[in-house]
Parts: structure tokens; sequence; C-alpha cells
């Protein structure tokens, strides 16, 4: 799908709750390849992402701050939290915003793609063996058809300072 | 009139108007529980607040009316048209009372036997009837008939049974006067019912008992929450206009200059609206000042007048909150050291009372503050010999040092001059947290003085924290703010002008007027594109931070800009650097430079080796109320050992030639009284020569010293034990200023003192190094108001609750607190409920001691209390009881802990 077309605008146009009979609903994205969810109902926003102040001083995985409608929401470079390369000049990425904390955060991913509703039953718990980084924001994953999708920790995401004491 | 009398007379018009209406509803509904529950708790609350305010007669009618209720609420009495009416009558007789109070700020004479008779016949469920008042209203039907008092309501009871004797409330408030109130005279009586249709234009009439409220209708209370929200509006809305501006002035004749120009108008206005709502006027953190002079000048044996000039000038409250200790601090300063006794004054041909004035006064959107006194001035060769003796400076560089730059020294920590020490000032923990306290606020203190004349300090701060004017420069391309307030000048330099940066050991300085600046180049501070150096062709903003100024080498410097400072996310709060971020007019996001936390860095870079005062100036932000001021010292092996700033009365020096011993142990001659004085090590000898500083704590009438081996800091930080206590006198260790250190107990040390010297130690009021918690749960504002400080006063931290659940929630949250302090009526959940609540979860605070509060205390109460899991009961207008009840529920925690 396309970027442009983006499918949330914010939780409050979902008229219905982020959990229904047949599963829970995510917004989806994509980071190197690889697919992830955030529960809708965390999700405050998805957008092309603003400018980006630096900051410096700031932990590696903050990207800036940037002006969401009058708010300053700290944008957090989800690549650089996995441990990733940096995403070369001039690629595009977009902003997920979430809250946590009464905070609001813009997490910066490659893509975002549609939001899916997906069954219990295809629910797993993080394997074990991943990656120290991923498993800690990882809430799980699903088993899709083609792939699978780990659902984002927002909370343990955002919890910098146990790795980069600043 | 006094505030806290202003106070509850809102309050309880507030709930008075309620009550009016819910009584009404009740007699319709007569089994509604929750209605009577909500009726109780609002004539509980009068009640309450009239004995903490000294009503008796207000309080007797209340507690009266308060029975009935309390027998509907347990269902002894039912809701009769007759026991209804009988409130109303008691409701009534309380508006008049109040109504009195308003107009004389003193209670009316008289009493209303014969109405709390008829109350508590009602009470006991005894047949009213004897009582003549009370079978008037018997009735409806017998309204008509009944005697003179029922004249004007007369046509009313008629209409209805139920509905109608209450809503004529006033009337009944009438014949509740005439027939209580023989004493008044007639003409106060008989206001006729027209009255009532012209009762707000006729403000004046005086006739109280149906008069509206003047305080109440003049104020409406807004939370302060809504205040700030509204304030944060306005601030957007600055900020917008600040935006249209900018495009504007780029277009040529732009049709909308003029529109503009007029939303630009409205928005500065509403903003200037918005911030007064904010604002109070100063004298309310001058209140205490006139008694704190007073019993200074009976303890100095000085005569000293203050005078306050400016009271009534306004700034925001957050801003007051903050000020108020330094200013007292200040003042106390001014009269201990500053004012000499009278025979000095004499001498010195100077009036024998000394003045001490205090005058507050705007200035171009900032708030002076100046504190001068007549008194004997700084004594430069004095504070030139305390330098060097604290080795803060080498005798040479004071020789070279201006008189100012002296002066200064005294904001330096652990810095006193006064050659006595007093019980009031001289302890040298003052002027510095003065200083640093004024700074955090993006004030600044500066300081006149002539020997012998009397010495002048200026406080400038700003009107309000939100919107601040700053500098917006440029560095590798990065935008920073810089509050302008620290701006001292800008030097544009490059390698041909006047001005040329030079560098010493690659550290750039520069000469400005026969000086050498030191220079701390941002974009080496930052970390930012370190790789490339500043260039030559470069600005230097000066700023001054304290006393010190030093240059911020920056690529460009733009226009300064109106910014609403807003606070950092909580990922970034720990780069000390930045003091917040504001969106600028152009929508980007800029972080704001915090110069003190520059200098910190910079004081990094230049002064390594000076690290005593370093933590001072980077702890200068961040959130205040979560850190302490700690005194670090050395006593007794390596690691150094920190004390809360706040139990330490002074620092002393203390001869040892002058110490003596009683019972082997050694004391000192203290203010006339002996001072026992305590090692912290105990196999600790006192030398026999010398002097050796010690720690003064100290409590009503004693004192006790703590040998320590040397005072290295104060610091501010936030203090976590990570290590428990090893060993008794330590409260466990935690990393200060980088180093492991011992919290010592001062509990354990006083103990020790005490035993000995005093027997057992009673008084626990800081039995422990840190104040006791206290979370205080009432749904009454004016009841917290006035716990609060009382709590505070008796050196109690308080946490205020608006009901149980906002409680509740502060344990989620994690919070914890020694001791619950909560009222028992409260609307949603209640007191009882509250209890079972926190023990049934147990959890932090499933052992929490819990006392109520509640001035409805039957046995039966009790019972069900202790059932739900209270600790302890009291009276909620016995001040004296709940501090003594505080104290002995803690201290019995204490020792079973």
């Amino acid at each position: 799908m396309s970027e442009n077309n983006l499918p949330v605008k914010s939780n409050k146009s979902l008229p219905a709750a982020g959990d229904n009979a047949s599963g829970r609903e995510f917004v989806t994205m994509y980071i190197e390849g690889q697919l992830f969810g955030i529960p809708v109902l965390q999700v405050q926003d998805v957008l092309e992402p603003l400018k980006i102040t630096r900051v410096p001083l700031s932990p590696r995985e903050v990207a800036g701050s940037l002006n969401l409608r009058g708010r300053i929401v700290t944008a957090i470079d989800v690549r650089t939290r996995l441990g990733l390369p940096p995403r070369e000049e001039n690629v595009k990425c977009m902003s997920v915003v979430v809250e946590s904390g009464g905070e609001f955060y813009s997490l910066i991913v490659d893509q975002v793609g549609e939001v899916m509703t997906l069954a219990a039953a295809e629910f797993e718990k993080t394997p074990a063996t991943l990656d120290d980084r991923w498993r800690e924001i990882s809430d799980g994953v699903y088993r899709l058809q083609e792939s699978l999708l780990i659902v984002i920790d927002v909370k343990r995401l955002l919890r910098l300072e146990e790795l980069t004491a600043a | 009139m006094d505030d806290l009398l202003r106070e509850f007379l809102t309050e309880t018009h507030e709930s008075i108007a309620q009550l009016d209406v819910e009584l009404v509803r009740l007699e319709q509904n007569p089994n509604d529980p929750a209605l009577i529950g909500s009726i109780f708790r609002l004539v509980h609350t009068v009640k309450g607040t009239c004995g903490f305010l000294g009503l008796p007669r207000l309080e007797k009618v209340a507690h009266a009316g308060e029975n009935i209720l309390g027998k509907f609420c347990d269902g002894q009495l039912k809701v009769t048209p007759q026991a209804v009416t009988l409130i109303l009558r008691s409701i009534d007789a309380i508006k008049y009372l109040l109504s009195v109070l308003e107009e004389t700020e003193a209670e009316a004479s008289g009493d209303d036997q014969e109405l709390i008779n008829d109350l508590d016949a009602m009470a006991e469920g005894r047949d009213v009837g004897g009582a003549e008042s009370v079978e008037t209203v018997d009735s409806p039907v017998m309204a008509e008939a009944s005697a003179p008092v029922q004249e004007h309501v007369a046509p009313v009871g008629e209409a209805d049974a139920f509905g109608f004797v209450p809503v004529r409330a006033e009337d009944t408030g009438l014949n509740v006067k005439e027939a209580k109130m023989p004493e008044q005279p007639p003409q106060s009586v008989s206001v006729p019912a027209p009255v009532e249709a012209k009762k707000e234009a006729e403000p004046a009439s005086g006739e109280g008992g149906i008069k509206e409220s003047s305080v109440s209708s003049q104020t409406i209370r807004v939370s302060v929450d809504q205040l700030e929200n509204l304030m944060v509006i306005a601030s957007e809305l600055v900020l917008t206009r600040n935006q249209l501006n900018q495009i504007s002035r780029t277009q040529k004749d732009n049709p909308f200059a003029t529109s503009l120009q007029r939303l630009s108008h409205v928005t500065s206005e509403l903003q200037e609206g918005v911030m007064k709502t904010r604002m109070q006027p100063i004298g309310n953190a001058w209140s205490k000042l006139p008694r704190i002079i007073r019993d200074l000048s009976l303890e100095l044996g000085k005569k000293i007048d203050l005078q306050m000039l400016g009271a009534e000038t306004e700034l925001d409250r957050q801003v007051l909150e903050l000020i108020k200790d330094p200013l007292t601090h200040m003042v106390r300063n001014s009269a201990d050291h500053g004012i000499e006794n009278p025979s000095d004054r004499l001498m010195a041909g100077k009036p024998e009372t000394g003045v001490v004035l205090l005058n507050a006064f705007h200035e171009g959107g900032h708030i002076i503050i100046e504190i001068s006194d007549d008194g004997r001035g700084l004594s430069m060769n004095r504070i030139k010999s305390k330098i060097i003796q604290n080795g803060l400076a080498s005798e040479s560089d004071v020789a070279t040092m201006g008189d100012q730059q002296i002066m200064q020294y005294i904001f330096k920590p652990g810095f006193s001059t006064a050659a006595q020490i007093t019980a009031v000032s001289g302890r040298g923990v003052g002027m510095d947290v003065v200083k640093t306290n004024i700074e955090k606020i993006g004030g600044t203190v500066d300081l006149q003085s002539t020997e012998g004349k009397g010495s002048r300090f200026l406080i400038k701060i700003p009107l309000t924290l939100a919107i601040v004017s700053a500098l917006i420069v440029e560095c590798a391309g990065e935008r920073f703010a810089i509050p302008q307030i620290s701006v001292v000048e800008l030097v544009h330099a490059s390698a041909h002008s006047e001005y040329r940066v030079e560098r010493i050991n690659d550290t750039p300085v520069l000469r400005l007027r026969n000086r050498l600046l030191p220079l701390v180049s941002l974009r080496r501070a930052l970390k930012l594109n370190e790789g490339k150096k500043d260039e030559d062709m470069s600005f230097i903003v000066v700023v001054q931070v304290g006393s010190s100024s030093f240059g911020i080498i920056v690529d460009r410097v733009f226009d300064t800009e109106e910014i609403v400072v807003k606070p950092v996310s909580p990922i970034l709060r720990n780069i000390t650097m930045f003091s917040g971020n504001t969106i600028l007019g152009d929508g980007s996001v800029v972080m704001i430079l915090d110069p003190n936390g520059v200098a910190a860095h910079a004081g990094e870079i230049h002064t390594t080796a000076d690290s005593t005062l370093r933590h001072h100036s980077s702890s200068a932000h961040g959130r205040v109320s979560a850190k302490q001021s700690l005194l670090l010292f050395h006593a007794g092996g390596d690691a150094p050992k920190a004390v809360s700033l706040s139990l330490v009365a002074r620092l002393e020096e203390i001869d040892l030639a002058s110490v003596e011993y009683s019972d082997n142990k050694p004391v000192v001659q203290y203010r006339g009284k002996l001072m026992p004085l305590v090692p912290l090590d105990e196999s600790f000898q006192l030398g026999k020569e010398g002097t050796q500083p010690i720690l003064v704590f100290s409590d009503h009438e004693r004192s006790m010293g703590l040998i320590v081996d040397e005072i290295i800091d104060i610091i501010e930080d936030q203090v976590e034990v990570n290590v428990a206590a090893h060993h008794p006198g330590c409260l466990g260790s935690a990393i200060i200023a980088g180093k492991a250190t011992d919290i010592i107990d001062t509990g354990h040390y006083l103990a020790q003192a005490y035993q000995d010297w005093f027997g057992a130690q009673q008084d626990s009021s800081f039995g422990s190094e840190q104040l006791h918690r206290v979370l205080l749960v009432d749904d009454s504002p004016f009841f917290r108001n006035l716990l609060t400080p009382l709590l505070m006063v008796a050196g109690y931290t308080v946490t205020t609750a608006e009901n149980p659940a906002q409680a509740l929630k502060l344990r989620e949250e994690g919070e914890e607190f020694d001791v619950i302090v909560s009222d028992i009526e409260m609307p949603g959940m209640n007191g009882f409920d509250f209890a079972a609540a926190v023990r049934k979860d147990g959890g932090k605070w499933g052992e929490l001691p819990f006392i109520a509060l509640s001035s409805h205390a039957t046995p039966r109460d009790i019972e069900q209390g202790r059932r739900a899991g209270f600790t302890d009961y009291v009276a909620k207008f016995n001040r004296e009881a709940l501090l003594s009840t505080l104290q002995q529920t803690l201290s019995t925690v204490r020792v079973n802990s």
C-alpha cells in the first residue's frame, strides 16, 4: 500500500475498541523488512516525519524532537534502538506517534502497513533465542501466513537509560 | 478579612447553598441514603471548620443539626417533614451567623439554646411538641394558624405540604432570628419579603438573614489545574500569533495586516488576563515576617522596624511559593547580622531603632524585590579573611578582587561571617541556598553594601515562569535558545577586529575590557560536529551565572523571541545542559540552554579540582521536589558522610579548650546552656587544643553537637539509599557526588545525647533522618489547606489527596508514606472503605498507620473504624490531638520496626 494513504489518523477515528471478537487490532510497520505491530489503541497518529531537531548529548536512539501540533514530541529511531545500521540519507521513513506515561513519542520506522486484526490463536511468546535488544522490546510474536509479526512493547521500547547512560 | 475566615465563608456559603437544595430533595426522597450521607457530610464539614476557627456558637448549632442527620444516616430516625424543617431552621441559623461573621468578622453574640434544645429533642426521639417554635412548623397544615412567627410563611405553607416550606428557607431564617434574637432591634427582624427580590441590588442592607453573601458572590473558585491549562492554551496562542507576525513581516501590502494587529493586541490582552488569574500579591509571602522580626528583636535585644512597601505587587503564585523561603531567610539575616545593638547604633550616630526595608515593585516584565537595612553592612575585611581561611581563594587573589567580587563570596556554600553564631543565622548554610533557589526560577540576586551604612539586596525575578524572553543562537547548524535574563552582552569576535578569541592550551578565552573572559565552545560542550573547529568569525554570548561570567561561542546570533518553556521529555531530562525546550515562531523545536548547566560543564573543563562547588550549579534544575539538600562531611573512616541539611541547625567550630566534661561525656557551654557533644564514632577521643567542627542539631530548647572531622560541602541531590544500614547510627549508603556516602541517622545520636542528659526523648519532631511523610485525604479543600501548613510546621512532609481514589492512585504510582490521615465522611468512597481498601490489598501501604479524622465519633463508629483498619481516631477540629496522635503513632511504628 502507499504510504500516503494513511491507515490510521488517530485512535478517535476508530469507533470500535482495539479488541474485538476476532482478535486484537494492530498498526503494522516495517523495519529492515521485518514486520512489527503496535496495538491500535496505543497509536495516536501516523505521519510522515516533520522537521526533527537534533538533541545534543541525548542517547543514541533519540532522533530528536519534533513539533506535533504544538506539542513537543521526542522522536525515537527504532532502527538504532534495535541495533540496526542507521537509515541511509534521503530514504523515506514514517513516524508512528505513541503515548506513554502522559508523554508523546514519535517512533521512526521504515514504512507503515495496514491495520491488521490478529487472532489470539496465532500468538506466541517471544522466542528466547532472539537478540537481547529485540527480545527486550518484543511482547510476543504472531504467526501470519507469510511472515511473522513482532508485537512492540512501547513502554520497554522507550526505556533507554538502561542501555545508554547518557 | 483574615484569609482563613474568607475562605471559610466562601466554602461554607457554597455548602449551605447546596444544602438547601439537597434537603428539599431529601424530603421528597426520605430514604435515599446517598443523599442523607451527602447532607450529613456538608453539615459535618461546617461543624468541623467552626471548631477549628473557634466559632463556638456556630459549631453548637451545626453540631445539633449533625446529630439528627447522623441518626438519619443510621436509620435511627425517620426523615419526616418536621425533622427536615428543624434542620432547615438550623441551616438558617447558620446562615444568619455567617452573615454576621462576614460583616463584623466576629461571631454574633447570644445563643441558640432554644433551637438546639429542639434539635436535641428531635435527635433523642422525644416529642418536640413541647417546644413552641417547633410546633408552629410541625405540620404545614397548621402553619397558617400558627403563632406570629409564621406570618410570612403562612401563604406558602398553605400551598403544599412538602415542597414549599424548605424553598422558603429565607423566611424561615427570619423566623429563627426573630424567635432567637430578642436583643436584635425590631427593624432588622421585620424585613419584608419584597427585599428578597432586591437583595442583590442592596448588598449593603445589612440584613444578614437573607442577604446574599458578598464574599461568595465576588469570587468563584477555580482549580489551579484549570488555570494552568488555560495558561498553556494562551501561551500556545501567543506562539501562533508570533508565527503569523513573522509570516506577515515578510510580505508587503499584506491585506491581513490590520486584522493581524488586532489579533495581536487581543492575544496579548488575553495572555495578560490569564496570567493575572494566577497572580497573588507578594504580601502573602511576607505575612509571617513581622512576627519573625518581633521575636527576633526580643531575642537579640535589638530594636528593629520592619517596613514593607509594595505588598500588593503581584506575581505568579508558582514564583511566589519559590521565593517565600529565600525572602524570609534574607530578612532574618538583615535583622540578625545587619542591624546592630541599640548601644552600638547610638555610638555610630544612628537612631536606636534599625530599619529593615522590604520593597517590591514591577520593572519591565520583572519583579524587583529589595531588602535593605541601615545596619553595619558587610565587613570586607572579615569576608576577606574568611575567604582565605576557608581556602576559597588565595591571599594574593583576594588582594586583586574588587569589593563586588568579594561580596559575592557570601553566596558560597558554608560561608558565614557572623562573628557570633546565633540561633537565627550565621549558620553558613543560608545565602548559597537563597541564591540557588532564586536562580532556579530564572532570577538574579544583586548585592550592594557600604560598611557602617547598611546593605541592600536586589532580587530580580521574572513575573512568570511560563513565558521568557530568549536569545536564539545557532551552532553547528542547530538553533538554541538562551534565556535573556542570563545574557549580559554579545561580542562579535573575528581575527581582525578588536575582539579576538585566543587560546590557552586549546581553551578559548577572550580579552574583554582588560579582563580575561573564559569561553565555552558550545560546539564542544554539546559534542556537535566536534571535528570542525569554531570559526574565527564567531559570536560570543556573555552570560552571567551567579557571580561568574563566561562567554559561550556560537556561530550566529538571531533575534530574541518570547518563548514558552516546556519541560523536556523524561527520556532527555538527565541532560543538564538544557532547561527545557520550546517551539519557535516558525514552528520548529529548539532546546533551551541552561547557563547553569553550561557553567557546570565549563567548570569541569577549567577547574576540575574545584569539585566542591560544582554540584551546586549542576543540580540547579530538574525536579525540585525530588531533591534534597545534604551536608557532606568526614567523620571517622574514609567514606564521606551525609545528613539532610534541613536537620542541621548550624555549623560551628568549637574551641577544644572550652570543652568540659560532665559524667565523663564532653559538653560545651553554648548559648547559656550545656550542649552535649556526641562523636560519630564512639571510640573517638577529643583533642585538648585547637578547634573542632561540629554540626549542631536543635530541637526546641535542646541542642546537640555532633563531632565531625571536616565539613566538605553542601549539595543538592536525589538520594536513593542503595545499601541498607550496617550499623546503628547509619541509615544506609548512597551514591552522592559520585562517591559511596553513609547517610547518618540523626535520631540515633540524638537519642545518645538525650538519654544521658535529658531522659527519654519525648519529642520526635526530628527523630529520624527524613521528615515523616503524611498522606492527607480530605474532600474539603479548606481542610486540606488548613491542615497542610499545620502539619508542615510540625515537621511533616505532606501530600494531599482529594479523595480515596486519588490516594489509591498515588499508591499505584508507587508513592510511599509513613502515615495516612484521612477524613471519614467523603463522597464516593468513605474513610471506612478507604481504610479497608488500603488494608485489603496489602502491599506497600498495607501496614501503614491510618489515622481517621472525624468529629462524628461515637463508640460504635470507633469500633467500625478499628475493624476497617484505622489505627486511631482523632476529632477533626482538635489540632493538638492530631499532632500528638501522629507523633505517638509514628513513634510506635518506629519502635516496632
